[in-house]
């Protein structure tokens, strides 16, 4: 079977009330993928999250998870995919090992098989040394490892993860990026939030930028910086309060001009150049930086806002 | 080892909802290896204390009829089975509110059930039949004890007393539960304890004959889940088992167990499922 659809998703929208976070989407996502929803918060992500992960009825359209109706056949779906929520679930009083164990009883499987997959997983998550400690005592990398491993107690077919390493330290995220890519090249499909662009390009082949609840572009990483962005930016940051007038004095040194409050980027193909330019024509910027163009560009781009406020 | 092996029996969803909730049996028995020390006061120490307070000592001063006493022939025999009705709810009140809704905000253990192929009535099954296996083994207790202070009249009455403490403990662990999953905060508890609870624990039969009343209020008692349970209770460990009255408790309670369980399924499935 080539191309196997995982995931299919037609106008799918959810309402909470009045409230519509999510506002008619469509997604595709094959089988091996991993594919990426990127947007700020309250973009509607965990909304879609949890409408994939079969506990939140959508409130219109189509939604096809591994071929089935969540409305139906929520439990069969549940049964054959992993989820890893934004908050951690785990149960603190627990120790690292019995809440690997609590959770894979839920799935049906035998006591002594859930204790060989504890054991397998406790070392793919580098938790083996912290087996018996409770929850409570743990870091936050490491409950966020164990929350993975737990998601992972049913060998999912989709793995799902919303917003992986948010609020970790740098190091602690790419020890879990170094895992999630473990499981990519075993051919797991993964579906993960973010809002950190690096996260993006370092975890998926293709993504979505959503923003109030639509779908503002779709692509690969690379492929949506090409579209939406030039390969270089120039940041240049003067006294507070004079980048909006500066900004019309350097405009038409780059193809675009974004105002933030703090700075000014130029969006160049030749960053380099566009620096030399500002400084020919007497001005000084406090502080310049070039760097390549990121998924951040395309999402303020897309939409006119950063993506971290 | 860093990669996870792909062979291995396949998780599927469970076919009834009984078997969902067994798959939980493993978390309640962990979890309350945790915590049973804390539990095991209010349900064998406490059985004794009173039965001891209440029945004996207090029991001395009461110099009543046995018909002032519905039939019981000391007042240690008339108010030992209410004390035991009276002990499985507030065993259930107590398990039925804070502990419920710590499932949903407190360590939200309910989120990582849900997460998995169980379903919501499996998820309120096992926890409610954790509740019952609770009320199931302080009412054993209890009953011992009433035992070694000669309260029973004869072995089937008291395995009869203790048998439906269970389904005591069921017509209030039902609809406790729905109005737990209903609740954002756990303020709403108090209320409940306060004016529910309690009122029914002093004035359901329990420690007086509810006859003994004023009309209205007596009215009230007899319409009180508390009330059914200890006149079951005392009529089963006392012998002075009457058919009717026996099925329109049974009837009350179970009717109360029932409609609690059909709330109870709703009000999470709209807290979870949304």
């Amino acid at each position: 079977m080539s191309a196997e659809l995982m995931i299919s998703a037609r106008g799918v929208r959810k309402s909470f009330g009045e409230v519509e976070a999510v506002r008619g989407i469509d997604v595709s996502v094959q089988r091996g993928e991993a594919f990426g929803f990127l947007g700020p918060n309250g973009a509607g992500k965990s909304s879609t999250m949890r409408m994939i992960s079969a506990v939140s009825p959508v409130s219109a359209g189509e939604l096809r998870i591994l071929g089935l109706d969540p409305a139906t056949d929520g439990p069969e779906i549940r049964a054959r995919i992993g989820v890893c929520p934004q908050e951690d679930t785990l149960d603190t009083e627990l120790n690292v090992r019995e809440n690997l164990y609590v959770y894979g009883r839920y799935f049906g499987l035998p006591r002594r098989e859930v204790r060989a997959r504890v054991d397998e997983l406790l070392e793919f998550a580098q938790l083996t040394e912290k087996a018996t400690t409770v929850v409570d005592h743990l870091s936050g990398g490491m409950k966020r490892r164990l929350t993975i491993a737990r998601s992972l107690i049913n060998r999912p077919e989709i793995l799902i993860l919303d917003e992986p390493t948010t609020g970790l330290d740098p190091q602690a995220r790419h020890v879990i990026w170094d895992r999630l890519f473990r499981l990519k090249q075993q051919g797991v499909t993964l579906i993960l939030t973010t809002h950190y662009m690096d996260e993006a390009e370092q975890l998926t082949d293709r993504l979505v930028v959503m923003d109030k609840g639509r779908i503002a572009a779709e692509g690969s990483p690379l492929g949506l910086i090409e579209q939406f962005s030039t390969r270089e930016v120039a940041e240049l940051r003067f006294g507070v309060g004079q980048h909006e007038a500066l900004a019309e004095q350097v405009r038409d040194l780059a193809k675009r001009v974004e105002v933030l409050p703090d700075r000014l980027l130029m969006y160049s193909d030749d960053g380099e150049s566009v620096v030399a330019g500002v400084h020919e024509r007497g001005l000084t910027p406090l502080v310049t930086l070039v760097r390549r163009a990121t998924l951040e560009d395309v999402f303020l781009r897309l939409t006119g806002r950063t993506l971290v406020d | 080892m860093t990669e996870i092996s792909a062979d291995g029996p396949r998780a599927a969803a469970p076919r009834t909802v009984l078997e969902g909730a067994w798959r939980l049996a493993d978390f309640w028995a962990i979890s309350y290896r945790r915590t049973w020390k804390g539990s095991v006061i209010s349900s064998f120490v406490e059985p004794l204390l009173y039965v001891v307070a209440m029945g004996v000592l207090l029991g001395g001063f009461v110099d009543a009829s046995d018909d002032s006493l519905e039939g019981a022939g000391s007042y240690l025999a008339f108010v030992a089975p209410g004390l035991l009705a009276a002990h499985s709810m507030t065993t259930v009140f107590g398990e039925a509110s804070y502990p419920v809704l710590g499932k949903i905000i407190w360590d939200k253990a309910y989120f990582s059930m849900v997460a998995s192929p169980l379903g919501i009535g499996s998820v309120v099954l096992a926890h409610v039949g954790f509740m019952l296996l609770r009320v199931a083994v302080s009412g054993a207790v209890f009953t011992a004890v009433m035992a070694l202070f000669g309260v029973y009249a004869g072995v089937g009455g008291a395995l009869g007393a203790w048998l439906v403490q269970v389904l005591i403990g069921a017509a209030f662990a039902t609809p406790l539960y729905a109005y737990a999953v209903s609740l954002k905060t756990d303020v709403g508890f108090a209320p409940v304890f306060r004016l529910g609870m309690i009122p029914m624990f002093l004035f359901s039969g329990a420690f007086f004959p509810v006859a003994n009343l004023p009309v209205p209020l007596e009215v009230a008692a007899r319409f009180t889940p508390l009330w059914h349970g200890v006149d079951l209770t005392r009529m089963l460990s006392l012998g002075t088992f009457e058919p009717l009255a026996t099925l329109v408790h049974l009837a009350f309670l179970t009717a109360f167990a029932v409609v609690g369980w059909h709330l109870s399924v709703r009000q999470l499935t709209r807290r979870m499922m949304t």
